[in-house]
Order: C-alpha cells, then structure tokens, then sequence
C-alpha cells in the first residue's frame, strides 16, 4: 500500500479545525489561495510514522455538500476533485466536535458516504467531558465504519493516532445507497449513532448558558459591546502609539545611517526620500494592525463574535443588511481587505455585494496617517469638554461620518442596484472557547505578514516610480524640481479638476500615488515638500505640518479630510474586490461612485467653509 | 390543544421548550431552507428561544436546538409550527 500524499480537515464549522490544523503542522503553514477564488487555502506538512509527509489542507467549514456560501463551494468542489488546479484528497480527515455528535455527524455521512478513504477524529473531547459527555469512540466507529480517533487539539491529545490512522486510511467501498438518502434521515440516523455512542450524559452546557445570559441579554449585551469596541478602539489607537513611535525612531536612524554612511547622490536620495520615508511610512502603521487583529482573532475564536452579529442583526437589517455583515465591516477599520475577504462567509449574494461595496467606507488604519497630519496641522488642541479635546472630537467625526454614509449608501443601494428579497440571518452561536495563545499567534503572524508583504513590494514600487517621476528631469537653474518634473506636471493639468473643490496642486500630486495605498497621499506630500524644498536647509528641517498650515487654507484642509473619508483611490482593494466580484462591473462601478462622493462632499465641504469665512 | 397547535414558532415564548410540528419551506428562500435544515432547524426538532434581540420587533431570535444555539429572524420563526412540550 502507497502512502498518502495528501490529505485535508473537513467539518462543521466550530468543530476546533483550525486547532487541530496548527497543531499537526506546527507555525510552518502556506497561505494561498485556491486558482481562481480568494478563499484562503491553508496548507502545511504532516509527518506520517514512516517518514513520508503528506500535504494537509484546512477546508473552510461547511454544513454539506449543498454549499450555501462561496466558503462551502470550494470544500465541496475540492472533496470532490472538481476544483481545477486542485487534486481530491488522498485521505478526508473527518473532524466532529464530541459535545456537538448528532449535529456534526450529518455532515460526517454525507461525506463518508463519498467511499473515499477517511479517518474521524473526534475532537474536544475533554470539553465534551467537561459538559458531563462521556462518548464510546469505538461504538462510533462501527457505526460509522471507518477509524474514529479522540484528539484534543489544543492539548497535543490524540495526535500520533491521528496520523497513524491517516497513514493507515485506504481505500474503501462507496455505498451507492448512501449517496441517496435525504438530509431529513441523515439527522435521524446522525441521531440513532450518537445516542447509540454517548454513554453517559449529565449536566449540559452550563457556563456556555451563563455567559450567553450576560452577552445575549437584552440591554446589558449591546452595551457589553459598545464598551467592548470603545476598548478596542482605544487600544488600537493610544496602544499602538509608543510602538509606532519606536519604529519610526528606527526608521528615522536607519536615515541617518544611510545619509551619513553613503555619499550624497541621486541614489543615496532614493533610499532615503523614496524608499526609506515611503516604505517606512507604512510600516509605522504595523503595531495599529496587529492591535486591531489581536481584539478581532479573540472575539472570534472565542466565539463572541457571532454574538455580536446577533446583537447588531437588527440595526444591520435597519439598512438591509444581517448581522453577518457586520464582522466583514468591523475588519475593515483595520484594511478593506480581509474585511472583504470575510464577507465569504455571507450567503446571500446580493447581501455580500452590499457588504463588499460599502466596506471602503469604514475608516481603514491606512487613512488615519492622513487624519493625524491634517487634524495636527489645522484644528487648534483645545478642550471642548473636560477630558475631551477638539483634535480627538474631529477625529471621532470623521469616523463617525464614514459609517453613517456607509449606512446611508447601504441603504441606497439595497433599494436600487443590490435590489431583493430582505436578507435573512441564519447563523450558529458556537460555544465559548478561550482562545490558545498559540492559535492566536500564528493567525497574528500571518496577517502581519500579509501587510509587511503589501508594503515591501506594491508600496515600494509605487514610491520609488513617485520619486523617479518627481525627480526626472531635474531641474534646471533656478527653477523649482517639482514644477520641472514630469510628476509635477501631470499634478498641474490635475489641478485644473479639482480646483473647484479647492485642492491646490500638491494634494492633486498626492492623489495620484494615493491610489496605491491611502497612506502614501502623506508620504508623497513628504517627498514633494522634501524634493520641493531642495538644498534649502531652513526648508528641510521643518516638520510636514507647518508646511502644511503655511500652505494651505483651513477649507482646503476640510475639504481633503472629507475627501479621505470616501477616499476611492486604494489599488488593493479595487482588485480583491474584482477577484471577490469575478469581474470589473462591480470594483468599477465603487470606485465610480467613490468618486463621485469624495468630489461631492470635499466640493460641498471647501464651499461651506468658505461660506462661513473660516 | 388546537390554539397551542397552531403557534408558529416566533410566538412561542422564552424558554418554553416546543416541538416543531411542520415548517412551510414554501415561505423561505431555498438558501435560507438549506441552512436552516443544515443546523438541524426542522420538522421533529425539540427547540426553544433561548433569547431575542432587544430592538424593534425583539428580533432575531436566538435558538437552542439539540446542543447548538442558532441565530435566525423571525420572518424564518414564522414559516414553522410548533406545539410546546413538557420541560
């Protein structure tokens, strides 16, 4: 008998996979995604007993073959080896929660019922005891006629057995009746097995029940999560500061270095004005995200997220949406980008459009760099209210502002191109889990790679292609090197635009790289001030602000801040939202709309100011 | 028992366990009569409303099946038939 060279995780969702994925393949894992969809593909190496090592995938939860979500596609496509470009599973790892038996057992047949070689591993056990669950596995396994392995994942419990089995795992007949028989008896037999296979059975759930009690109650849960995301938002904030603040310390050393170390030339200033102040710029942004991720990974793994889709399930159906919406929209004030990747998990399709369309409304981490310079610059430090200053109030509003006009074009849009049937809101509340350091980890890691990835390689391109632009051709006698550049020039003949909504010439020349990563409209307005500036020392030395406060008038701040909070001009998240759309009809009508918007309101927002002599 | 029998179960109040007797599917969308069905929300279920939402119309409605709790609105409560049981 060969060995198995691959082999995949497949159950219910909740049913501890990822667990037990990270505790088989260890830290060392590969995130892809599947050709052609931006489901995540996880994978990483097995080490069977013999030595030979099998490729194991972590299928995205699912409930049945009869995929409900684009997530349920993919396993059913990929157990059943119909994904191109992706090969069935030599070995189905057949994962079922032990507190959960009849309900993750009805999944477990339909799959089983497939013939192909498959192994159960009976997981969380111990949580399963904990609940006065006592399970036979071996009656189990003759009921269902393939190995059945108890694991703790979390606890490293059952895993050489697990692999021993996977090893072992050949092929077995397909029962051509089994494929037949309907859901309804399925659950009736999923039912028959696990009364059959639990032994003995007392208390049930009791601290499950008491948390739902405080997190579900009726006006204490929406205030629990108002508070919670006041902590979450403080955190990511005020906590991330002195990181921020340490990387930009090393960033600005690393400047030093280089300027001192290397000789002055054209060279030396793209390291430091394009690379280094480009790159770095985004970068400083890192401790925000991970902080942001750090509170959303808990909340999930937890399982106190999808109680708190339940408690904004109302508010969200307010604009036509579900409170499933809502975990995709709480992502996106770290990125638009995972929040739309999760808005995988939202059934209904013309709900996870709406969700997609409206996700570059919520205030990105990449926006904030903006806000702080502008707001630093422009809105006087003053207390409005004891312990409340005018910066943090304007601040607020702008965030404020984002989520109302989300909300608004929401329910727009649910009246007009995203027309239907009022969405439903099916979803299962899993039980509480504390979270393991270890898991939470890993998933940190990974989308701090991610981001660390996007700054070193689209961010890069685009501020060194800035800088080139900005410096070629140079300058002759006497004559400014940004007028002279070929950047400055493409700016003027965007200037004549957006004039009307009282842009100046730098902001047009900041707009353009902008598109590339929100952040960089701040660094590219460095680096035109910093090119700007020349060998004017008195120049140089002085910080963005005060260029800007010199610069510019206070209506033209307004209208750029109003501006950033529709802000359309973000590469990355036009094409995850081509890949997520399969096709340009839907980024291109965003970005149009986006557009439209920031022009609307920045317009409405300069002539307002400028009304009002400010 | 002929006005408990015909309670749907957005009704049905908190913590009475019910038995769901039949279910419209006929009144839900097919997606939505699949996920239902999938979290075991069907015909034969022993179920009870664990909680429900604080605004407007106190939806949605949080529900203990078997050993889960499963979130849906009451637009789905109102397409199932339920007759309450002994606790």
């Amino acid at each position: 008998m060969t060995a198995p060279r691959s082999a995949a995780l497949v159950g219910n969702p909740n049913a501890g996979k990822s667990a037990l994925f990270n505790a088989l393949t260890g830290a060392r894992q590969k995130i892809a995604n599947y050709p052609g969809v931006t489901v995540e593909r996880k994978a990483g190496r097995l080490v069977l007993p013999g030595g030979d090592a099998v490729e194991l995938t972590d299928l995205p939860g699912s409930y049945g073959l009869n995929a409900t979500s684009p997530d349920e596609e993919v396993t059913r496509r990929v157990i059943l080896g119909e994904l191109p470009g992706e090969s069935a599973p030599d070995v189905l790892v057949l994962v079922l929660d032990a507190a959960n038996l009849e309900q993750h057992l009805v999944f477990a047949q339909e799959v089983i019922a497939l013939g192909r070689p498959s192994v159960v591993a009976l997981n969380m056990v111990d949580l399963a005891e904990r609940d006065g669950l006592v399970i036979d596995h071996l009656a189990l396994e003759q009921a269902l006629g393939v190995p059945v392995v108890p694991t703790v994942a979390v606890r490293r419990r059952g895993l050489a057995e697990l692999t021993a089995a996977i090893a072992a795992a050949g092929e077995r007949e397909s029962d051509p009746h089994l494929a037949h028989v309907t859901m309804t008896e399925r659950r009736v037999t999923a039912q028959a097995i696990a009364d059959a296979a639990i032994v003995s059975e007392t208390a049930r759930h009791r601290l499950h029940a008491k948390l739902d009690k405080l997190f579900l109650h009726p006006w204490l849960g929406p205030l629990i999560l108002f508070a919670l995301l006041f902590v979450v938002f403080q955190a990511v904030f005020a906590g991330a500061t002195p990181f921020a603040d340490a990387l930009e310390a090393g960033i600005g050393a690393l400047t030093d270095l280089v300027r001192s170390s290397l000789p002055p030339s054209l060279a030396r200033d793209l390291l430091t004005e394009g690379v280094l102040s480009g790159v770095g710029s985004v970068v400083v942004f890192l401790p925000q995200i991970v902080i942001l991720f750090f509170f959303i990974l808990v909340m999930e793994a937890s399982g106190y997220m999808a109680r708190a889709a339940f408690l904004m399930d109302r508010l969200m159906a307010g604009v036509g949406l579900s409170g499933r919406s809502f975990i995709p929209l709480l992502s996106s004030f770290a990125c638009a980008i995972p929040g739309i990747m999760a808005t995988r998990s939202i059934t209904d399709p013309k709900d996870r459009l709406t969700t997609i369309l409206i996700a570059p409304l919520m205030t990105c981490s990449a926006r904030l760099p903006v806000y702080a310079v502008i707001i630093a610059a422009f809105i006087p430090n003053r207390p409005v209210l004891p312990g409340v200053g005018l910066q943090g109030l304007v601040l607020l509003g702008l965030y404020v502002f984002g989520i109302v006009a989300a909300m608004l074009v929401a329910l727009v849009l649910r009246r007009s191109v995203t027309k239907g049937a009022a969405s439903g809101f099916i979803m299962e509340l899993p039980k509480y889990q504390m979270p393991r350091p270890g898991d939470l980890l890993i998933a940190l890691w990974q989308r701090a790679w991610i981001f660390l990835r996007r700054a070193g390689t689209i961010i890069f391109m685009v501020t060194v292609v800035l800088w080139i632009l900005l410096n070629f051709p140079r300058a002759g006698e006497g004559e400014n090197q940004v007028d002279a550049s070929i950047a400055g020039r493409i700016a003027n003949g965007l200037a004549v635009v957006v004039e009307p909504i009282g842009f100046n010439r730098d902001i047009a020349l900041s707009l353009i790289p902008a598109m590339a990563a929100r952040e960089v409209a701040v660094s590219s307005l460095a680096t035109s001030y910093a090119v700007g500036a020349g060998d004017d020392e008195e120049q140089q030395a002085k910080a963005l602000g005060e260029r800007l406060a010199a610069d510019w008038s206070l209506p033209t701040a307004l209208a750029f801040l109003a501006w950033f909070v529709f802000a359309p001009q973000c590469m990355s998240t036009i094409a995850v939202t081509r890949r997520e759309t399969n096709g340009w009809k839907w980024p291109g009508f965003m970005l149009a709309y986006l557009f439209a918007l920031a022009y609307v309101f920045a317009g409405l927002t300069y002539w307002t100011a400028v009304w009002l002599g400010l | 028992m002929a006005a408990a029998a015909m309670m749907t179960l957005d009704l049905l109040p908190i913590g009475q366990p019910a038995r769901i007797v039949a279910v419209d599917w006929a009144l839900l969308a097919e997606e939505e009569a699949l996920r239902l069905q999938a979290l075991g929300v069907d015909a034969g279920a022993k179920v009870c409303v664990a909680y429900r939402g604080i605004f407007a119309g106190r939806d949605p409605i949080a529900l203990s099946v078997g050993r889960m709790t499963v979130a849906l609105r009451r637009a789905h409560a109102r397409a199932m038939r339920v007759e309450p049981i002994a606790p």
